[in-house]
């Protein structure tokens, strides 16, 4: 069995890591200058130009980018070459204010699966492995990615998508999967309902998983591991970098490698954007080291999260960072999915709704629980039960084309959502899925 | 002729009716009828009363509560009068939202009110056939 997809690289020394790191962003970085004017805005307001960019070192004199950034430029606007170049387009789930559209030349998208591919055989498979994957296909990266890296490896690949749960089990059986990728709540719930269909944890395939897409504790993972009888795996990513596969687990299942020749990893303190010595916690920034399609440089994920270079039991030598630790912003992942809170006040503004609201978020038997509590207009009263349940009706599909996901709406009086010195409580996230 | 209804929005948690009823009662008001519709969440309280102003001031200004046009009607106390005037609407396509029924202080008398989709056709049709609909004065009248 292969224990490395491209051994080379992902246990190469500091100082080939580095020696690669430097070459690839005096590239990159005049490639972004030469073809992506809103970004060269930025470094020509700083006053940075690419000459001064040598080594990874001078990274932190580039200007970052956000995710305001990405709205400002959107659609085209950090595009790194012609469209005729592209050959897909990737989205996150989110409204147009916060959507994320990224493009992908074929070398981007080789880069990526190359990157998934690492994760699937840190995770132990090789070209004997069936795969079966059940992130959602689509605008959302978490399919294609690690379909594209389970064809890379040689698995034999079950396109799934997410859902129907019945069809899932089937193919995990007859299919003999031994290798399942989905959220890990979704990895959760197919374990649940196989004991409840009386198959015991050894009665499947399976030997690994590969869960990512949304926060997860320890305590899921052992779970996750009873109830399918396998080791499961963190995978990391965003859109914004590509997808899954930035950052995987390995054998030590202790944090994940950045995938180092592609992506350049920075800690900052969030407040005042000064880098932090390793071993802070802070917020995690990338630096495309070389992409074509939608190269970022210093894109601030607002994820919280530690780097270590502590050697790694599994060989490999790329940078590791532990699982987010929290956000920097107020996005929360319900169910996969990246919801803010300003999305919610949007909809209840729109649908004549005040913005008086209250967030519960919960996990019940490891399925993200979503509840909005609505302050009821006056306006909008009505005597009539059935119009007041259209409403709520209503109310409801807005919120769910608008995140992509349905809450829970819960129509009190008003102004009965408890309000601390003035202020309400938009969220209580009760799954403590932080330390 | 049609009479006023309160309609208030009560969250549906423990003691919000015995707050909303207990305000009404202690600004001296007097409740002829209710009907509560639930959802998991949330209730409509529907009450016909003696005083409508008084009891608005009486709630709170957070309570949600709407004034809503139904018809009562005065029936005799037995057997098949709620059937008449079902019958009665029913032959005119008159559709009934909610209903809900309540005795009077009058011996032998009943009284039904009606929510209908439209208020003057469900009067003309009722009042074509001879049944007697009440107004507001004739409640404060027969409540004082």
């Amino acid at each position: 069995m292969k224990r490395y997809y491209q051994p080379e690289i992902e246990t190469a020394s500091r100082e080939e890591i580095l020696k690669i790191q430097n070459e690839k962003i005096v590239k990159q970085v005049k490639y972004v200058y030469d073809n992506v004017p809103y970004y060269r805005n930025l470094m020509d307001q700083k006053g940075v130009s690419p000459d001064d960019i040598r080594s990874v070192d001078d990274i932190k004199k580039l200007p970052f980018l956000t995710k305001d950034d990405l709205r400002e430029a959107y659609p085209y606007g950090l595009l790194g070459t012609d469209l005729k170049n592209c050959v897909r387009i990737h989205s996150t789930s989110g409204t147009t204010g916060k959507r994320v559209v990224a493009f992908y030349t074929q070398h981007d998208i080789d880069i990526w699966e190359d990157c998934c591919a690492r994760a699937i055989v840190a995770a132990g498979g090789d070209d004997e492995d069936v795969c079966q994957v059940c992130y959602g296909y689509g605008l959302f990266t978490g399919g294609s990615g690690l379909h594209g890296g389970s064809h890379k490896v040689g698995c034999l690949t079950l396109p799934m998508s997410s859902g129907n749960t019945d069809r899932q089990i089937q193919f995990m059986m007859d299919m003999q999967a031994t290798i399942l990728c989905c959220t890990p709540s979704y990895a959760a719930f197919i374990g649940e309902t196989l004991a409840e269909k009386g198959y015991k944890p050894e009665d499947n395939k399976l030997k690994a998983g590969i869960f990512g897409a949304e926060p997860w504790t320890e305590e899921m993972r052992a779970e996750i591991e009873k109830s399918l009888g396998i080791k499961a795996y963190d995978i990391y990513g965003l859109t914004e970098t590509s997808g899954p596969g930035v950052a995987f687990e390995c054998e030590a299942q202790k944090g994940m490698h950045i995938n180092e020749d592609h992506f350049y990893a920075e800690v900052i303190d969030p407040d005042t954007g000064e880098v932090l010595p390793e071993g802070s916690k802070g917020e995690l920034v990338f630096t495309s080291l070389d992409k074509e399609g939608f190269p970022l440089l210093r894109y601030r994920t607002k994820d919280i999260c530690i780097l270590s270079r502590e050697k790694c039991s599994c060989g490999r030598t790329h940078v590791k960072m532990t699982k987010p630790l929290g956000r920097s912003d107020d996005m929360m992942i319900i169910r996969g999915v990246n919801v803010f809170p300003s999305q919610i006040e949007t909809v209840l503004l729109k649908e004549g709704y005040t913005p008086n609201y209250q967030i519960v978020v919960d996990r019940k038997n490891n399925t993200d629980t979503f509840d909005i509590y609505v302050e009821f207009p006056k306006e909008m009263f009505s005597d009539k039960i059935s119009e007041m349940q259209n409403r709520e009706q209503d109310l409801k599909a807005a919120m769910r084309s608008m995140l992509g996901i349905g809450p829970k709406i819960h129509l009190v009086a008003p102004k009965t959502i408890q309000r601390s010195e003035g202020k309400a409580v938009r969220v209580i996230d009760k799954r403590k899925l932080h330390d | 002729m049609a009479i006023t209804q309160l309609s208030a929005f009560l969250e549906n948690t423990a003691g919000t009716l015995y707050d909303a009823v207990s305000a009404i009662t202690d600004a001296g008001v007097n409740i002829r009828a209710l009907s509560v519709a639930d959802t998991k969440d949330f209730g409509i309280l529907r009450i016909i009363v003696s005083d409508i102003e008084k009891t608005k001031e009486a709630l709170d200004d957070n309570t949600i509560i709407s004034e809503t046009s139904v018809i009562a009607v005065k029936m005799n106390d037995q057997a098949g009068a709620l059937k008449n005037i079902l019958k009665i609407l029913k032959e005119d396509n008159v559709n009934i939202e909610y209903t809900y029924a309540f005795t009077g202080s009058m011996q032998g008398g009943a009284y039904v009110v009606l929510r209908v989709d439209d208020i003057d056709e469900g009067e003309a049709v009722l009042s074509r056939n001879g049944i007697i609909t009440l107004s507001d004065e004739d409640m404060t009248g027969f409540l004082a």
